[in-house]
């Protein structure tokens, strides 16, 4: 037994018999920021969907405070998933809503707050990513970095203990990348929360990392898991440390 | 332990102590905050506020959220905040809260207008889309000439794709119903013209009906529902992913590329799948016919071909040739001007069904009433 938050164990993903990634392993402590990276067409985004929820893993097992989640029934699943978060790449805000009824949604279904309370929550979650006042705004008339912060304060709406992310930083420019990792750490500061990051940004990674798994597009399966600063320099693989160094295999990186 | 919230002023007017107890909970009831929102105000400027936390349990959303209405009317009120007993957490979160402050002009208020103005702008609104639809007409027809003289740029193979989604792929279900159509029509006939002994008459009725009117109407309403919704959907759909954006930017005329090939594709197909559903709906007659009629095959296929002349097959097909324009260009016009959501793809394709079944039936009545003035 041991105390992580999230255990990956022998994880393998699949389409079909087409295999994504096998046998990965690797623990999430509680309070940790999480970073699943590798180059594009690794199947982050895949572990991702079976860490949350999605899709089911082809072989092996996740548990979340020890309680295995694929091989237990719908009901508890459904309990497990209540205490996740999820921001999705380009936001997923329902567009027929606005901010304040995307954030409401889930306050409406699981709380017996009364809709002035809901309000009052879904204007402090969008204060908290610094949209206030933007409560009677549709999805469409916000722009894209706008609706990953409106889907960030979604995602906290119900304040999970697992906050997952799809690569907050695409999309972004440099400054309101940095303004949402500072955002992200400052929740895990404040409120003690798991954080999942799927990633390939660099500098998101060494700024908010503090554990993560590289997966490798080639062998199919991880090749490392630590502190990416870590990694970076001391990892006996040399296209872990190419990566994170922004080298190819003969340049020098600039 | 439910959630307690209440205030005191220690001494005359200096400040006022928060006393914030118990589980503060999403899941659970919150405390009313109201009564500590007016002490706040009525404290003023000057006064401080602080708190006391001393017998808070858990806490979640649930306390920050009451916490940031206290902190809007103590920043109103000009009353200042001392949140150095609240928890660790809980008063980062606030900080984060305020850390940055509202745009300027952002809120809006989600207020009723007044009904004449609604009315208004409805009727403009309404006028906006007629002039729309007439200047969409007016380029396709524009882009349609273009391509008969062989300058405008389009894809063949997409031209052959929607023929074969208009035409062949359609055949199924003009067949279902047109046959059907032509037994209903043939049963009401027998029951009716055998009172008078003119039975035989049925084959008048269901070819006549079937080659000028119904088979017209009924496979264009089809054709709404399943190519004038396709054509909307898709066109709104590559609005929203900008790719009609990337249409113009390439120099692409998208009425030229997107909208022309569909026009032509319907104005092909239509006439021949009208023409097709007669002849199921005559069939469908013949079998009701022989069935419940004392008639012989070739009785009741002589006085078919004796009803049904060339002007009614011609006037027939006309009609199908114009309700095919109708149907693709409400779709494309509603694609083109679609919104950039997935909602607004739906109102799109709604709004296509719905204009094209209007001008279709609104077109049928205007035409019956030339055709039977022309002598038709």
């Amino acid at each position: 037994m041991t105390d992580a938050h999230i255990k990956a164990e022998n994880l393998t993903a699949a389409y079909g018999d087409f295999v994504v990634q096998q046998n990965l392993q690797f623990e999430i402590a509680r309070g940790e920021v999480f970073i699943i990276m590798g180059g594009s067409g690794c199947g982050k985004s895949t572990i991702l969907k079976i860490l949350i929820g999605l899709k089911s893993p082809a072989t092996g097992e996740v548990y979340f405070d020890n309680e295995p989640f694929w091989a237990s029934d719908d009901a508890a699943q459904d309990q497990t998933k209540r205490k996740f978060g999820t921001l999705f790449q380009s936001g997923a805000l329902w567009s027929s809503m606005t901010l304040a009824e995307n954030i409401g949604l889930a306050l409406k279904q699981y709380t017996s707050l009364s809709d002035a309370e809901i309000r009052d929550v879904a204007a402090y979650k969008l204060m908290l990513v610094g949209l206030a006042g933007f409560e009677d705004y549709y999805p469409n008339e916000i722009s894209g970095g706008m609706k990953k912060r409106a889907g960030l304060a979604r995602a906290m709406a119900l304040d999970p203990d697992i906050l997952f992310f799809d690569e907050p930083s695409a999309g972004l420019d440099p400054l309101s990348s940095r303004l949402l990792d500072d955002l992200i750490l400052e929740l895990r500061d404040s409120l003690g929360t798991t954080v999942v990051v799927v990633s390939h940004e660099l500098a998101s990674i060494f700024a908010i990392g503090d554990n993560s798994v590289f997966l490798d597009p080639v062998s199919k399966t991880q090749l490392a898991t630590g502190d990416p600063k870590w990694l970076k320099d001391h990892h006996p693989r040399e296209d872990v440390r190419n990566f994170l160094n922004r080298r190819t295999k003969d340049h020098e990186s600039t | 332990m439910r959630p307690e919230l209440s205030f005191r002023s220690p001494d005359e007017g200096a400040g006022i102590e928060i006393h914030i107890a118990g589980e503060w909970l999403l899941d659970g009831d919150l405390p009313d905050v109201d009564g500590v929102l007016a002490a706040i105000r009525e404290a003023g400027t000057g006064a401080t506020l602080t708190f006391d936390t001393a017998l808070l349990a858990e806490w979640d959303t649930g306390l920050v959220s009451t916490l940031v209405r206290i902190r809007q009317c103590a920043d109103a009120s000009d009353v200042s905040i001392d949140d150095s007993d609240l928890p660790d957490g809980a008063a980062r979160l606030l900080r984060l809260a305020f850390a940055v402050g509202e745009r300027e002009g952002a809120r809006r208020s989600k207020q009723q207008k007044p009904f004449l103005m609604r009315v208004g702008e409805r009727t403009q609104s309404v006028l906006a889309r007629s002039m729309e639809l007439l200047t969409f007409t007016g380029e396709t027809v524009l882009s349609l000439g273009r391509m008969f003289r062989g300058r405008a740029t389009y894809l063949k193979s997409d031209l052959v794709v929607y023929t074969q989604e208009a035409g062949a792929e359609a055949l199924p279900i003009v067949s279902l119903i047109s046959f059907l159509i032509g037994m209903i029509f043939a049963f009401v006939g027998v029951m009716q013209l055998n009172n008078f002994g003119a039975g035989i008459y049925t084959a008048d009725l269901v070819a006549v009906a079937m080659v000028r009117e119904m088979s017209p109407i009924m496979t264009a309403i089809l054709m709404a529902g399943r190519t004038g919704a396709a054509y909307a959907a898709q066109i709104g759909t590559m609005k929203v992913n900008e790719e009609i954006d990337a249409l113009t930017t390439l120099g692409l005329d998208p009425i030229d590329f997107l909208v022309s090939p569909r026009v032509i594709a319907l104005i092909i197909m239509m006439p021949l799948l009208t023409m097709y559903g007669s002849l199921l709906g005559i069939l469908g007659g013949l079998a009701v016919g022989m069935s419940m009629l004392d008639v012989s095959l070739v009785q009741y296929v002589q006085q078919t071909i004796n009803a049904v002349g060339l002007n009614s097959l011609f006037g027939g097909l006309f009609k199908s040739v114009i309700y095919g324009i109708l149907i693709a260009i409400a779709g494309c016009q509603q694609g083109m001007t679609c919104g950039n959501s997935a909602m607004a793809v739906g109102q799109s394709t709604t709004r296509a069904v719905v204009m094209s079944i209007v001008l279709i039936v609104v077109s049928a009545s205007i035409l019956t009433v030339v055709y039977i003035n022309i002598g038709i």
